[in-house]
């Protein structure tokens, strides 16, 4: 019986091959037999050589990683609408590559029984289950093949997981919005063209055939050189004859392709021959961007991307640089520039796309403050999202309505985050609540009220707050905030000792025979605390001691401390044992959540080297010393009592 | 006692007893082996005595898994008709559903809820508004077990001074937060799988607190 809810799978379906193939009456009967399933991040879909499910799946939401031996090599990943556990469709045998959750995910299974006919009935549904089914067993040419036979579908994303080995038989992918004009346009409506769409080439067509193409560099050397005025037509300038090849060409081909003639961009045809119609442009960037991981192309990948999906498939890559920057052994304040640098853009680009969804553009001024770790630039991995936002003091009477509008931004912004796999602050520490919604003559107030009644709360609060950065928007804002806070903590000095009384609230990491302390229950029962024990004294110790200095604009923990060893040179070895310590646990805390694909803040010591706890636990000797130092510093012994 | 219940059933119809009688099995406590039934009702209104069921969707849970094969979903002929509910529920007595008596929308979701688990989002209202119902009809209360996805999802949050815990929580803010499109809101059906869905995570999330068990849980 058909219901809302099958209709609703039949609606998902109805855009994703092979089912936009399938008449709506029997994508509908089809839909009242799928099963809708849950899975858990890291659960497990089949393995290999488990027997046959009797369906097939399609990703509705979240991901799928595909593993194969040895060493559950990573095949594929599958992002929503691909379908996948094709083999019991095609062969009576057990599975040859197991799969699992990557994300949180919902699945749709199809049974294969009702699912049989629909092959029959459509020719191109059965192709293109084979060629899916070829794919994901890593046969060359079919993820080219799944864009040739859906013309006018989605263009192919781009696999994040490849590795390089495969580009000599994976297809390119290629921008299939192709930017045209005719020989008669002008250089002048050219370039605002190219400026509107932010490509760097232009195909001149004639007839619908590809007859010259404009790049940046014609633009550049034909143009600004004054050896054409600025009126003049496109086939004045344009190159030509265009150098044409088929679409089905491997990453390295195109390469090759742009090598030989020494050109960045490379027209793409129906039969590879310039009298059949354009269907493409590969630029060298698109290269660049498959060939991969470079923080100068990603970074461009992100000021392109215009939606939540297109900055998910970057920041995976971001995290392939990450891992293998890691692996290179690169110092870990470098890398924590690029990747906060990378992070940094995509909340930008993330806020812009916001914007342009809202109605109207925003009534007065505003900043979009990143918080906690992501403030102090020491987000690596993709935790939490803690942001605030703070706008322009307005008249009471519009206070309310500005408020609604920043929260309507705000909600969009923390949604994309959560899109592109920032979780929910789990305390509402986000924007998008009111709370954290303010105008600066609030937030002024706000940071009045815990500075000078500094509870435990305020504390906490203040420690969470305190080290914002600027993510988007006017920095006039910030610079007055932050000049009100040193002013008033300078006025209220106690403050300081609550602060650092609240940094040396974190549990010892170790106790007396120096064995880790670990967990006592819950879901992490027996696991080591990394973050809380571990890094959170070294943050917390770092920021009051910044603050009592009026060091301004440094965040980033292990900076404070190199600055603090600076300003107190009787204290130098300390703080710099500080800053390296806290280096080394968050270079630990990234390798450990690369490793397990989560946050990297709790860790099985179980599974730790002998070298990697030594190095642990020298980092605890430090932490003991820094106390030990604020203890004295700020006289907080008799607080704690 | 024998001869109370003997004398009791008597005055029951037979499609009550066949209901009743799949309580008679003892509760397995295996969480993966529960059959939740997960539902929403649509009404005029919300008073208990004068208002009516317009529509009950229904989906059921096993082991994370939703088939859309046994779902459930049934509108029922009006002749209470409050016009301010059209624009909630959008349902107007002219659509060409196809509808059925009360007593025939009871009869069926009693055979198809049997003894599961039952789960709605503010689950008190639903109950009430199915048991007054069944006993305009001259049968007693619903005796499946109950849970309340607005309770429940309060349990998942975090203990935390800053976290300012809100009374009651909404199914739309269910929705956002656990990120389920709002289509087909305002439908029983519709309703229910984002109930559903909101379940199953809120469930998930509960494992892994500690002392976590089915049992606990059916409490």
């Amino acid at each position: 019986m058909k219901n809302t809810i099958s209709a609703r799978v039949a609606d998902f379906l109805k855009n994703y091959p092979p089912f936009n193939e399938v008449a709506t009456k029997e994508l509908e009967n089809l839909s009242e037999q799928v099963r809708i399933i849950y899975k858990v991040k890291g659960e497990v879909i089949f393995t290999i050589e488990e027997e046959a499910h009797p369906c097939f799946y399609v990703v509705h939401k979240g991901a799928v990683v595909l593993t194969k031996e040895p060493n559950d090599e990573v095949v594929d990943l599958c992002d929503e609408g691909d379908i996948f556990g094709l083999r019991p469709l095609i062969a009576n045998e057990n599975y040859k590559i197991g799969a699992k959750a990557y994300e949180e995910t919902i699945l749709y299974a199809i049974p294969i029984i009702e699912f049989k006919p629909i092959i029959k009935e459509y020719e191109a549904v059965g192709t293109f289950l084979i060629e899916s089914f070829a794919s994901n067993t890593r046969n060359p040419y079919s993820k080219s093949y799944r864009g040739k036979l859906y013309e006018g579908s989605t263009p192919t994303e781009s696999n994040p997981l490849k590795s390089s080995e495969l580009l000599d038989v994976q297809g390119v992918s290629y921008s299939k919005k192709l930017i045209s004009c005719s020989e008669n346009t002008t250089i002048k409506t050219i370039a605002t063209t190219m400026t509107e769409k932010r490509v760097g080439s232009v195909l001149i067509v004639k007839d619908n055939l590809p007859v010259g193409i404009i790049t940046d560099k014609d633009l550049r050397n034909k143009i600004a050189t004054g050896l054409f005025p600025i009126t003049t037509r496109a086939k004045n300038v344009m190159s030509s004859p265009v150098i044409t090849y088929p679409k089905k060409m491997t990453v390295t081909q195109a390469q090759m392709a742009m090598m030989k003639s020494s050109i960045s961009h490379l027209c793409l045809t129906m039969d590879g021959t310039p009298d059949s119609e354009a269907v493409g442009i590969i630029s060298k960037h698109d290269i660049m961007f498959e060939l991969g991981n470079n923080p100068a192309v990603l970074l461009k990948a992100i000021k392109r991307a215009n939606g939540f999906k297109k900055l998910k498939t970057v920041r995976r890559r971001i995290m392939d640089l990450l891992s293998g920057y890691l692996e290179q052994n690169l110092p870990l304040t470098l890398i924590s520039k690029i990747i906060s640098e990378l992070n940094d853009a995509c909340i930008k680009q993330i806020t812009k796309i916001a914007l342009s969804r809202m109605d109207a553009p925003p009534p007065v001024k505003f900043a979009w403050l990143a918080m906690g770790s992501q403030g102090r630039s020491e987000q690596l991995l993709q935790t939490d999202q803690d942001n605030a936002l703070v706008f322009e003091n307005v008249p009471d009477e519009q206070l309310t309505e500005t408020r609604i509008y920043f929260l309507e931004l705000a909600k969009l912004v923390t949604k994309g985050l959560f899109k592109i796999g920032y979780e929910y602050c789990p305390a509402e520490m986000m924007a998008s609540n009111p709370d954290w919604c303010l105008s600066l003559a609030e937030w002024k107030d706000r940071t009045f009220h815990w500075i000078t009644n500094p509870g435990p709360d305020e504390v906490l609060l203040s420690s969470i707050f305190f080290d914002y950065n600027l993510a988007y928007g006017d920095v006039s804002l910030v610079n007055e905030l932050s000049a009100h806070l040193f002013e008033t903590t300078e006025r209220y000095p106690v403050f300081f000792l609550h602060l650092a009384s609240g940094a040396l609230q974190s549990p010892s990491p170790s106790g007396f025979f120096r064995s880790f302390l670990v967990e006592e229950d819950g879901e992490y029962k027996d696991f080591f605390d990394l973050k809380r024990r571990a890094l959170m004294p070294l943050i917390d110790g770092a920021r009051v001691l910044v603050l009592s200095h009026q060091v301004k604009s440094i965040n980033n923990t292990a900076e404070r401390f190199e600055k603090l060893a600076e300003l107190e040179p009787n204290n130098e070895e300390l703080f710099l044992a500080c800053s390296y310590a806290t280096k080394a646990l968050l270079k630990f805390r990234t390798k450990q959540g690369l490793l397990h694909n989560d946050s990297g803040r709790f860790i099985a010591l179980t599974k730790l080297t002998k070298e990697e706890k030594i190095k642990l636990k020298r980092s605890f000797k430090t932490i003991k010393d820094l106390q030990e130092l604020l203890k004295i510093r700020f006289k907080v012994t008799n607080l704690l009592g | 006692m024998d001869f109370f219940k003997k004398k009791r059933k008597k005055h029951y119809p037979d499609f009550w007893l066949e209901y009743e009688a799949k309580f008679d099995k003892k509760v397995d406590y295996t969480i993966s082996e529960i059959r939740f039934v997960v539902f929403d009702t649509e009404t005029t209104g919300f008073d208990y005595d004068t208002d009516r069921i317009l529509s009950i969707g229904a989906l059921s849970i096993k082991n994370n898994s939703i088939p859309i094969n046994d779902s459930f979903e049934v509108f029922l002929y009006q002749h209470f008709y409050h016009a301010k509910n059209i624009e909630i529920h959008g349902i107007l007595q002219e659509e060409r559903q196809e509808r059925i008596t009360e007593l025939e929308a009871l009869i069926k979701f009693l055979e198809y809820i049997g003894d599961s688990v039952l789960v709605a989002h503010h689950a008190g209202f639903d109950r009430n508004m199915i048991n007054h119902a069944l006993n305009r009809h001259g049968m007693p209360n619903l005796k499946n077990k109950f849970l309340d996805t607005s309770v429940l999802y309060k349990r998942t949050l975090i203990k935390s001074p800053l976290l300012h815990v809100k009374p009651q929580y909404s199914l739309d803010e269910l929705a956002e937060k656990f990120d389920i499109s709002k289509k087909d809101r305002h439908t029983a059906l519709g309703d229910a799988y984002i109930t559903a869905i909101a379940f199953i995570k809120i469930v998930q999330r509960l494992k892994t607190k500690k002392n976590f068990s089915a049992k606990k849980l059916l409490k």
